[in-house]
This record gives structure tokens, sequence and C-alpha cells, in this order.
């Protein structure tokens, strides 16, 4: 999973204004296009010889469950009895895709005011409680959502619910405190963004590849919008988007379905409804030509990135054409980037065609996302071999894709991994909550992770090789090119 | 993982290693607002037991035994997921480099990958098919080495025949790497391009030139380099290997879905093929020797943002001090949002967006450091905050508020620790590399609860010594 991470992701992805330490480990957990939850599979391939993940190993023991509140919030919850602690996630379906020109990062920015208090609750005092418990709290936000999350053991779950409903609905806080804040989210930005060749470059690079679409935005924010937000922006921001009909709580621990439901309807239930507002389309217009971007920075080596705009997974079990196509540029992209011996790696690194064209190389395809998706190959280029050079090999690769195909054992394997990945993302209470979280702000249903892998195990080589051939047209290209600043 | 070495560096990726390896034995977040209190603590309708001895949730029950070759084993049983972790330690780390080959014990680790010999009955496989053997199986391999330990991982379902698949392949590759020369040819090149990019990275040399300060001519200190690295050839990392992956010192955790009697027939194949390399007695290290004065280092760059660490030898996992420095180390950077650190220089000014203190304690004194980073206009003012802060806590000691809220959200969160198989791993391979008690894990929270501030002040001055300690301000001078 780690190989679908491109090299930037940790620093674009997510921003969360509380964490710290878990930003790399979040952001690839927002990227990698993997279905997670376990539920029955399909068996292997009847001909193989060798052992392989089955369907008994994968069957999950337990099932999410949702309802909706009265006032139209969503409830997920899922029981997972191992030890004695429970995750709270709430989720607001509200990202960086939901702001508006001049006003880029705001979503960010009130996640971090969340933190700011209430009039019952001081600014901080969420998180010292929930520290007192043993537990942990966070947020991050996304281009799709914001979300908060508490781990905690589970008898502090009704706490933990109080606090986080008393803010969903109560937050606020003095001007002085949100220019403070500022301060810090500057200083994230510079953090994070501003101190990476690699990321402002891929900031560049996303402007570029989307122009009419919100995806264009950086997360963080653009700094000279950071400079001019007002208190009043975020309050708006607020006040519009965190609204019981555009909120998740999901729960995953040690609890009893029945219990969760009932403190759920005593704490949010208890808020009234109010109209969630209108979203624009903001479609992308369709790509007619190739867009290049380059960027001077303090880097050592060039990095290329190659951004397709191709079709996007509509549902799980949505059976026209583009998700049909999604499914298959999802094995696709394991196919390339799948493991240590997959194809990328093996004709570029390795050098296997006899000479060596990259030292790193990627592809992902992320298939999780309210707004369009990018088919990303990213690599960077050996000693001696120019970022053209490099280009060239990996349109080659996707070429010999749609030329000669694929093999039966290389989507098998693909499977395998995936199949196995699903029970050892059960390890992980968060990983599970993440998930579910992630698949309600899509409007899917909770058992999407079935249903997709039971779809993944349908596609054939003849769809990966008709989507390589279909897909990588030159005019959806969107090509980013990160180049030292002076001359070596 | 390449994908993180490609930004960071390797060097970089070492130190990461060794954050998480801290993040184990450290458990975050904790409130620094000082509240009076009689053993509860009251908001509204929620009120929070303080320190309560006993109140610890279970610890795991962890069955040990040694093996006649001598291997160490320590075994939890869980059976709620059919999966398994095995980890297997050696005293293989990068202490052991000679140094003019320094990054010697992370390249046999990285090299396990690089194909097997045939074995047995098993053919050989090269690097490819033994990559794809695995991706087959749905199992992940891993290896690494940190400054003390090399460690093998193994992470499969328990599927009779995958686990028996999974045993096979890596009892092979434990008995017979091939450490193929063009493979570790390839590897190099790649590493010595990642190093290139680490020395236009602020925040790699930062780190760089605080560990060499703070380490000096210890193996700690040791880093690797393009030449070092091209002092080392295939033949090194074979014996580096054959010398250090030794059956009679090895660690062996497993947790998961497996029964002792089973997992002991694992581990006993799995090391099988070592029997060759014998048992030497490894030469003893010397412990990290204490700074004797005071070090400030100043870098100008241009930079967005300032980098600051400021570091020096801390404690070694076995030293007595180490329950009271850590909760010391809680309260002043090492729980996150309401450590003192944070709440003076994010909170209250608004200088940074991260800082934190960390200490790594291993065999040796590993590092302690205070890191953060600012625009460089206020990186002098944030600088100076930071010392004084240092200075103050070591001199007048955590608060007994501050030491009764660390206290109960150490204890609280005792059960956060251990509620997946992976954390249990790491967890009880800590205690087995360190030779801790079978009730280390029992006895903790009763451990924690009766610490009084005077012992915690007192582990705090006789670790940490304020007028001694390496300073680096990397871009916060004047620019070039």
């Amino acid at each position: 999973m780690h190989s679908m991470k491109p090299v930037w992701s940790k620093r674009f992805f997510a921003r969360c204004g509380h964490c710290l330490a878990s930003l790399a480990a979040l952001a690839a957990l927002l990227l990698a296009p993997l279905p997670f939850l376990a539920h029955a599979q399909p068996a292997p391939a009847p001909e193989q010889a060798a052992p392989a993940p089955s369907s008994a190993s994968a069957s999950a023991s337990s099932a999410a469950q949702h309802f909706t509140l009265a006032n139209g919030l969503t409830l997920i919850v899922l029981p997972d009895r191992r030890a004695p602690t429970v995750l709270q996630m709430l989720w607001v379906r509200a990202g960086s895709m939901d702001e508006v020109d001049g006003q880029s990062g705001l979503a960010h920015v009130v996640e971090h005011m969340l933190f700011k208090g209430t009039p019952t609750v001081p600014e901080g005092e969420i998180s010292r409680l929930v520290a007192a418990m043993g537990g942990r709290d966070n947020a991050f936000v996304s281009r799709d959502v914001t979300s908060f999350h508490q781990q905690i053991p589970a008898a502090r779950l009704p706490d933990v619910m109080r606090l986080e409903a008393d803010r969903f609905a109560h937050n606020s806080w003095p001007d002085e405190a949100f220019w403070r804040e500022m301060q810090v989210i500057k200083e994230e930005r510079r953090q994070m963004v501003e101190e990476s060749a690699q990321a402002r470059m891929f900031e560049v690079f996303m402007a570029s590849a989307w122009l009419a679409h919100p995806y264009r935005r950086p997360i963080v924010g653009w700094m000279s919008d950071l400079l001019s937000l007002q208190p009043a922006d975020a309050r708006a921001f607020y006040q519009r988007w965190y609204v019981p009909g555009n909120a998740a709580l999901v729960v995953v621990g040690d609890v009893e379905v029945a219990q969760v439901r009932a403190w759920a309807e005593r704490y949010f239930g208890a808020l009234p409804a109010r109209a969630v507002p209108e979203r624009k389309p903001q479609t992308e217009p369709e790509q007619r030509g190739t867009r290049r971007i380059e960027y001077l920075g303090r880097t050592d080596r060039p990095l290329l990135v190659m951004g397709y705009q191709v079709p996007q997974l509509a549902h799980p079990d949505a059976t026209d054409a583009a998700s049909t196509d999604a499914l298959a540029l999802l094995l696709l992209a394991g196919v390339l980037d799948g493991h240590s011996a997959a194809r990328l790696e093996r004709q570029l690194v390795q050098g296997a065609a006899g000479r060596r064209v990259a030292l790193e190389v990627s592809a992902s395809f992320g298939y999780l996302g309210r707004g369009p998706q990018l088919f990303l190959l990213s690599g960077t280029p050996a000693p001696g071999v120019s970022p053209a050079e490099l280009e060239a090999a990996l349109v080659a690769e996707i070429a010999r894709v749609a030329r000669e195909g694929v093999s039966e054992a290389e989507l098998r394997r693909v499977r395998n991994q995936w199949l196995a990945a699903e029970v050892f993302q059960r390890d992980s209470l968060f990983a599970q909550a993440r998930l579910l979280g992630s698949y309600w702000a899509q409007g899917w249903p909770v058992d999407s992770s079935e249903r997709l892998m039971r779809r993944l195990s349908a596609v054939t080589p003849q769809q990966v090789q008709a989507v390589a051939a279909r897909h990588f047209s030159s005019q959806r290209l969107t090509v980013g090119l990160l180049l030292p600043e002076q001359a070596p | 993982m390449k994908a993180f070495l490609f930004r960071r560096g390797l060097w970089a990726a070492q130190s990461a290693g060794w954050r998480a390896a801290l993040r184990r034995e450290i458990v975050q977040w904790l409130p620094q607002q000082a509240r009076p209190g009689k053993g509860a603590w009251c908001w509204a309708l929620i009120c929070l037991a303080l320190a309560v001895p006993g109140a610890a949730q279970a610890a795991p029950a962890i069955e040990h035994w040694v093996q006649p070759s001598g291997a160490r084993v320590h075994l939890v049983q869980t059976a709620a997921l059919p999966m398994l972790d095995v980890q297997i330690d050696l005293d293989a780390g990068s202490r052991r480099d000679p140094a003019p080959q320094a990054g010697l014990a992370q390249a046999t680790a990285a090299l396990l990958r690089a194909g097997v010999q045939a074995h047995g009955d098993r053919a050989a496989l090269d690097e490819n098919a033994l990559a794809e053997a695995w991706a087959d199986l749905g199992a992940q391999f891993s290896a690494s080495a940190t400054r003390d330990r090399l460690s093998l991982r193994l992470r499969t379902l328990t599927q009779p025949d995958l686990l028996q698949a999974a045993q096979d392949l890596l009892a092979q590759q434990l008995a017979a790497p091939a450490f193929a020369a063009p493979v570790w040819q390839r590897e190099r090149q790649r590493w010595v391009a990642r190093w290139q990019q680490g020395q236009t990275e602020p925040e790699v040399l930062a780190e760089q030139l605080l560990h060499a300060a703070v380490y000096g001519a210890h193996p700690y200190g040791q880093q690797a380099r393009p030449e070092t690295w091209a002092a080392i050839e295939a033949e090194h990392l074979r014996a580096f290997w054959q010398r250090h992956a030794q059956a009679c010192s090895a660690r062996v955790t497993l947790v998961g879905a497996i029964d002792r009697e089973r997992a002991d027939a694992l581990v006993r194949q799995l090391l099988a093929g070592w029997q060759g390399h014998g048992c030497s007695v490894l030469p003893s290290v010397p412990e990290v020797p204490p700074l004797a004065q005071a070090q400030r280092i100043a870098q100008p760059f241009v930079v967005a943002q300032s980098q600051i660490l400021i570091g020096q030898p801390g404690l070694a996992r076995r030293d007595p001090d180490f329950l009271a420095f850590m909760v010391a180390n809680q309260i002043l950077g090492g729980s996150g949002f309401s450590s003192r650190l944070m709440q003076e220089v994010r909170e209250r000014r608004g200088l940074t967006y991260d800082i934190h203190s960390r200490f790594v304690p291993g065999r040796h004194a590993g590092a302690f450091v205070v890191a953060t980073t600012t625009q460089p206009q206020r990186a002098a003012q944030a600088l100076a905050l930071v010392q004084e802060e240092i200075r103050r806590f070591v001199a007048d000691g955590p608060t007994q508020a501050e030491l009764e809220h660390a206290q109960a959200a150490l204890i609280n969160g005792f059960g956060l620790r251990l509620d997946s198989n992976r954390e249990l791993l790491q967890e009880v391979a800590a205690l087995a590399w360190h030779d801790l008690p079978l009730n280390d894990l029992q006895t903790w929270g009763a451990r924690v609860a009766a610490l009084e501030r005077a012992q915690v002040h007192r582990a705090l001055q006789r670790v940490l010594q304020p007028e001694r300690m390496v300073t680096v301000l990397f871009g916060g001078g004047p620019e070039p």
C-alpha cells in the first residue's frame, strides 16, 4: 500500500490542525485506494496451485450498522470488542472543495477553531479532558471532509459524545483567538508546504490539472488568502456547513449498538435540523490537450508527476461504463505499482529493459473522493536520464499494457494482497472508522468494501488492457516537473 | 516506504524509526493545566479518577520460554482476527557498524529482500520472484535496523496453508539470503541520491548536525554517507549477517491467532538456518558520554522556516530513573497539546505549528531532543523562550497538579496502548529486548501512580543539564 502513496502526499492531502505525529499515516490512509473492511469474498481462481487468501480467512465477524436521526444526522456503529477502547469520529461533509475563491484554507481554519471552545467549555478543554481520560484526540481536513476523532476507554464514550455535540452546535470564540490561531496555521503552511519543493510543485500541478473544479485549491490555502481571512469568514463557514444533515457520527469499538444509539439520540438528536446548503456542481470541462508546468525549487533531483483525468467510480454497485472502467483502473495501478516487483519498479528502477531510467517511481489512483480523480504516475529520473526520457518510459509502460495486456497471475497477486490487507486493517479501530466515514462522505453504503471486492474480483485482464488503451491520451494529461532552482 | 525515504533521506528514515520506537515507550497526550483536587477532577458532569493504583486495565498474558538454541520467545495469543505478527530482534543495530562502513546494518536489513539462494529442497529465487512470492501470499515481510536492533517482521494470515507457506518462505530467506551484488550496487546508487536530496532539506541537515554533536564519537552517532556506503560490498553484508544473526541472543515475539506449540515449532523452523552462525559474544559498547559544555551551531540558510533543535544524551531504558523521567518528559513536551512547551510556544504565542520533546531510551542513553520550527524573523524569540522553559522546568520541576494529571492520563490510557495486535507486538518486543520482567505491564500502572514529585524532579535534574546542551539554529541567522 505504501507504494500507492506519491512522495508529496504527506504534505498535500491532509491538514490536521491538531495533529503532529500522525500526518503521514493519515495521508497514506486518505490516499490508499484499497477497500479495507472485510466480508465474505469470492474464492480465488481455481486453477492456482499455491495457497492464497480465501473467503474464510477474510470474512468479517461483525458488520457496521447505520441509522439516521430525526434531524438528519447519520450514525454508524461498528462493534469491535477486542479491547475496552472505543474510537469516535465526527465527519462533516465540508472540506476544501466547499470553499470559494479568496477563502482557500477556510475549512482547515474552522477545524482549528473547533478546539477554541464553546460557551460552556473553554479553549483547549476538550483536549485536556480527553487526555485526562487517558485518550487521544485530533482532527483532519481533506479536500472532501472535515473529521474530528477521539480514542478513549470505552466507558468514556458518552462524555466525549456530549463534548463533540456541544462544539458541533455551539463553537464560539473571541476574535483574539482567531488571530492567534492564524499565526499557527501560517506556520503549518510554512512547515508542510513552503519548506518542501515537492509540495510546492504539487500545489501548482493541481492548480493546473483542474480549472473549474475546486480541487485546484490547496487544502491548507494560499498564503495570500490566509493573510486576509477574517473571523467572520470562519464563523460563516461553520454556520453554513456544520448542520446535522451534513454530518455523520462513526463509533467503532467495545460498544453495544443500542446503547450508542441512545446516547447519540440524547446528545446529537437534540440539535435542531437545519437545511444543508445548496452545492454548485463546478463540473470540470473536458480537457483538450496536454498541460505542462515547471516549478524551480530547492531540490537536488527533478521530480516528475503526470496526471490523467480518468473516469470515476460512482458507486460500488454502479455498472455504467465510467464506473466499470474506474474499477479496472484500480487494478491497473496495482499491476504497475502494487509491490516491489511490480511493473514500474522492475522496468524503470531495476532497468529490466537494459537501462535504469528512474530512482523512484509510483502509480496511484484514488477511487474515493467527492470530486473527479486523476490517475497519477510519478518518478525521479536516474542520474544521466532526462525528465523527458522518464516521461516517455512511463508512457511506454502504459502503452505496453494497452498493447500486450496483463496476466491473470498479476491480477491475482493484486487481489490476494487486498484480501489480506482487509483482515490486517481490522487490527486498527482508526482504519475501520476512517473507511466507514469515507464511504458515508461519498454517499456509499457501510458494506462498500464487500461490494467493491466482489466487483474487483470480476475484473478481467482484457478490461485492464482496455482501460490502458482508452484513458491515457496525452490530450487528458497534465505534467508537473520540479527542477533544481540553480544550475548544478 | 520508498516514497517516504525519497523525501526525507535515508538518515531521516532511520531517525523516524527511532521516533516511532520512542512513541512505543511513551504514551502521549495528557493534560497540563494544573487544577487542585483530591483524587478526582470534575468538569460539569464529568469526573475523572486521578492516579488510582490498580485501576489499570488488564495487561495481556505473555507466555515466555527459551528454546534450546537460546532464542527467547514471547507469545501473546489473540484469536479475534485470523492473523499473526512475528518480530525477531537481533543485536545488529547500527551501533554495530564499523565506523568506516556506517550504514552496514541498515544495508544488511534492506538487502534481505534481494533474493534467496537454494535451501534444502527449495529453489533459489531472485529479488522479483521473492517479492512475488510474498505478494501471492498476501503476507508482509520487512526488515529494518535502528541504533540498537535489526528487526525482522512478518505479518500473515493464519489460514493454515498460508501460514505454513509464509513460514517456509521466511525460513528460507533467513537461512539463505542471497545478498546479490548487482542489487546492492543498484540500491546504493539510490541511497546516495536520496542522501544528496536530503542535503537540500534543512529538516534533515539540522538533525544530522544535532546528532553528531550530541553523540560525538559514540557508535550511536554514526551516520551513513556516500563514502561509507562506497566502502560496503555484498560480501560485507553477508559477513555482518552471519556474525549477528544468532539464535542464542535473538528475541522472538509473536502476537496473534496461534497456540504455544505451533508458535514454538514456527520459531524453531525460522531460526534453524542459523545453527552454522554459532554464538559468539559481541564486544561491549561503551556508554554515551555526557557533554562537557554547551555548544551552539548556527547555520545561515535561506528558508521559509527555521529549524530549532536542542539536545543532549538522555538515559537508557534500564536506567532506574526511566519511569520518572518519562513522566517528566510527558509534562514538558512529550504529550502533544497540553504539554508545557506546546502551551507556551504554540497556544499562547502562535510561534509554531509543532513543538515537542522526545528521548530515545535504548540500551544506551539515546538523545533527548526538543524540536520546533518557526518563521526566521521570530526564530531568536522562539529559541530564547524554549531555552527558558527548559531551564525553568529543570530548576523547579513539575507542579504536584501537573504530576497528578500526567499520572491520570498515563494510567487511564494504559488500555489504549494495547488495543491492537500491532501495539501489543511493539510493547512486548520492547519488553523482551530490554529483558524487563514479564509482569512489567501489569505493575506499570501502580509504579506510575507511586511516583512522587520529588522523585520526578530528582530524575529530571540528574538527566538534564540545560547549561550543557547542544543548540542547532538552522536558517535563523542573517541571510547570506
